[in-house]
């Protein structure tokens, strides 16, 4: 189906770390069935790196798509690194996007950064212990 | 790999024998049915030959027939031409919440232009009650739109129950029987209907080609002006092959409705009882029993239609879904939500409709590989998750 490129349908098709992470350092959720589109991130940190990232998505071929390729950029990147990720460069990670698609099923990175923001709040309210 | 078309709402596919129809107006017979000499006199006889035969599909005499460029014309000019004539007498105009988007938005054209428009609602199967009609009747309409069936869910409306309220106040009435007209036996005198819409390409005529019956004595005011074809009514030189295509197809249809019918049914119940029995969490959509004889609907729970459908595609089917995601506009089907789904159900919206090149054979195989699509996007599914977590707790 021409409407997606190939990478698209690549990660569609195949998606990588699918799934949850039982005792995650950080989890961030983004969207909801009424646009469409939910997406949410699991992280593990291990100093100050992505050790592991996985996801579950809701939405159309171009969400799942966006989610694995976030997913697979986000992995051993440093969370500074991590949250240099943007839409944008999802996108053209994946060769593009459908114009309508652009900002309703590329919630990939937002989710991630929430994630992120998640384990930082979670870190400071411990007082630093880690 | 196996080829399982299961989208003939969107078209159907084109009959040999209606090709075959067609062929000599791609070749010797070009003339203008316009012109007065033998050329133009070829193209005007088939015209004419293929107004009757459509005029016979539906029990409706032959010059009430107005040929257009597709079923949304039909609609628009249903629509528009018939409360541009009638606007003396009021300016209300009644149309039911399901109706396809060439009625609906023809409807809210009319209203940017000072009409005033009621949408009937539907209960849960898309049915609408010819008493809510009747309450939105006012002394001042003078036009209601109803669909006879609903492509996306499939269901039938009550349209001779709705005739009897419209007749009571001598209120034209057009019906969008483009899902119904080819498909299952439309008579436009049993229904007593003023105005009827249908299309070539749902009945195994070409695409772009439709009809709008008009009974004699409405008046309607013509959307494309210029010469005087199609009675004046609609100006500009006729798509002759075309119209050809689609007389063919609607003699073929008249002549072979009953198998067609019998043919499907058992293949459509099979599918919305087998589906729904092997697949846990799937709602069928529209009526249970009162539906159209290809159509099985169903919106899946925890995933998305353009996923399903994409998945379905590389397995070699072909379906549609009325899901958000699946729209250029990004917006859940209307039909849906005016029967009172969820946002998030509807998302989960999927459609196969039948025709007559499917067999059981295709039936087995689309039973086969949905339940792994449905597990896998479960499997992705964060709604899917939260579910089970919480059933789980609750046990």
């Amino acid at each position: 189906m021409p409407i997606y490129s190939e990478k698209v349908m690549e990660h569609f098709t195949n998606p990588r770390n699918v799934g949850e992470i039982d005792d995650p350092d950080g989890v961030g959720e983004e969207g909801n069935p009424v646009c469409g589109d939910m997406m949410t991130f699991y992280i593990k940190v291990k100093d100050n790196r992505l050790e592991d990232v996985k996801f579950k998505t809701f939405g159309c071929g171009a969400a799942i798509a966006v989610s694995s390729m976030v997913s697979e950029m986000a992995k051993g990147k440093t969370l500074e690194e991590a949250m240099k990720i943007t839409p944008k460069s999802v996108a053209d990670e994946l060769e593009g996007l459908p114009k309508n698609k652009f900002h309703c099923s590329n919630l990939g990175a937002q989710a991630l950064h929430k994630a992120i923001e998640d384990y930082l709040s979670k870190k400071k309210t411990k007082g630093g212990k880690e | 790999m196996r080829k399982v078309y299961l989208d003939n709402t969107a078209t159907t596919p084109l009959l040999p024998e209606v090709r075959e129809a067609m062929m000599p107006y791609l070749g010797d017979i070009f003339g203008n049915p316009s012109s007065l000499h033998d050329w133009g006199d070829g193209a005007r006889e088939a015209i004419e030959a293929a107004r009757d035969q459509v005029a016979q599909l539906i029990g409706a005499n032959t010059d009430e027939m107005i040929f257009t460029g597709s079923g949304t014309e039909s609609n628009n000019l249903a629509i528009k031409g018939l409360a541009l004539a009638q606007q003396n007498k009021g300016k209300h105009v009644v149309v039911s919440a399901i109706e396809h988007f060439s009625v609906l938005h023809s409807a809210r054209t009319l209203a940017k232009w000072g009409f005033e428009v009621s949408e009937v609602p539907v209960n849960k199967y898309g049915v609408v009650d010819p008493d809510d009609v009747r309450r939105n009747l006012r002394n001042d309409t003078i036009l209601v739109s109803i669909m006879h069936a609903n492509g996306e869910v499939g269901t039938i409306e009550p349209i001779k129950e709705i005739a009897v309220v419209t007749r009571e106040r001598k209120i034209p009435f057009h019906i969008d029987a483009v899902a119904t007209a080819g498909t299952i036996p439309v008579n436009v005198s049993e229904l007593d209907v003023d105005a009827l819409s249908l299309a070539g390409n749902q009945f195994y005529g070409p695409k772009g080609v439709g009809a709008l019956w008009v009974r004699k004595g409405v008046r309607i005011i013509p959307l494309l002006d210029g010469g005087i074809q199609e009675g004046g009514k609609r100006a500009g030189t006729e798509n002759v092959l075309a119209i050809v295509g689609l007389g063919k197809a609607a003699e073929l249809a008249k002549a072979h409705i009953t198998e067609r019918i019998e043919q499907l049914i058992p293949l459509r119940d099979r599918l919305l009882k087998e589906l729904s029995d092997r697949i846990e969490h799937v709602v069928v959509t529209g009526h249970p029993h009162n539906r159209l004889p290809g159509h099985a609907s169903f919106c899946v729970e925890f995933i998305e239609g353009e996923s399903m459908l994409m998945l379905l595609n590389s397995k070699g089917i072909a379906v549609s879904s009325g899901s958000a995601c699946t729209s250029r506009a990004l917006k859940a089907s209307h039909v849906l939500i005016a029967m009172g789904l969820s946002h998030e159900i509807a998302q989960g919206s999927i459609l196969f409709t039948l025709g007559i090149d499917n067999t059981n054979q295709d039936i087995d195989y689309v039973l086969e590989v949905m339940p792994s699509i449905v597990d896998r996007l479960r499997d992705m599914s964060p709604l899917y998750a939260k579910f089970t977590k919480t059933s789980k707790g609750g046990k």
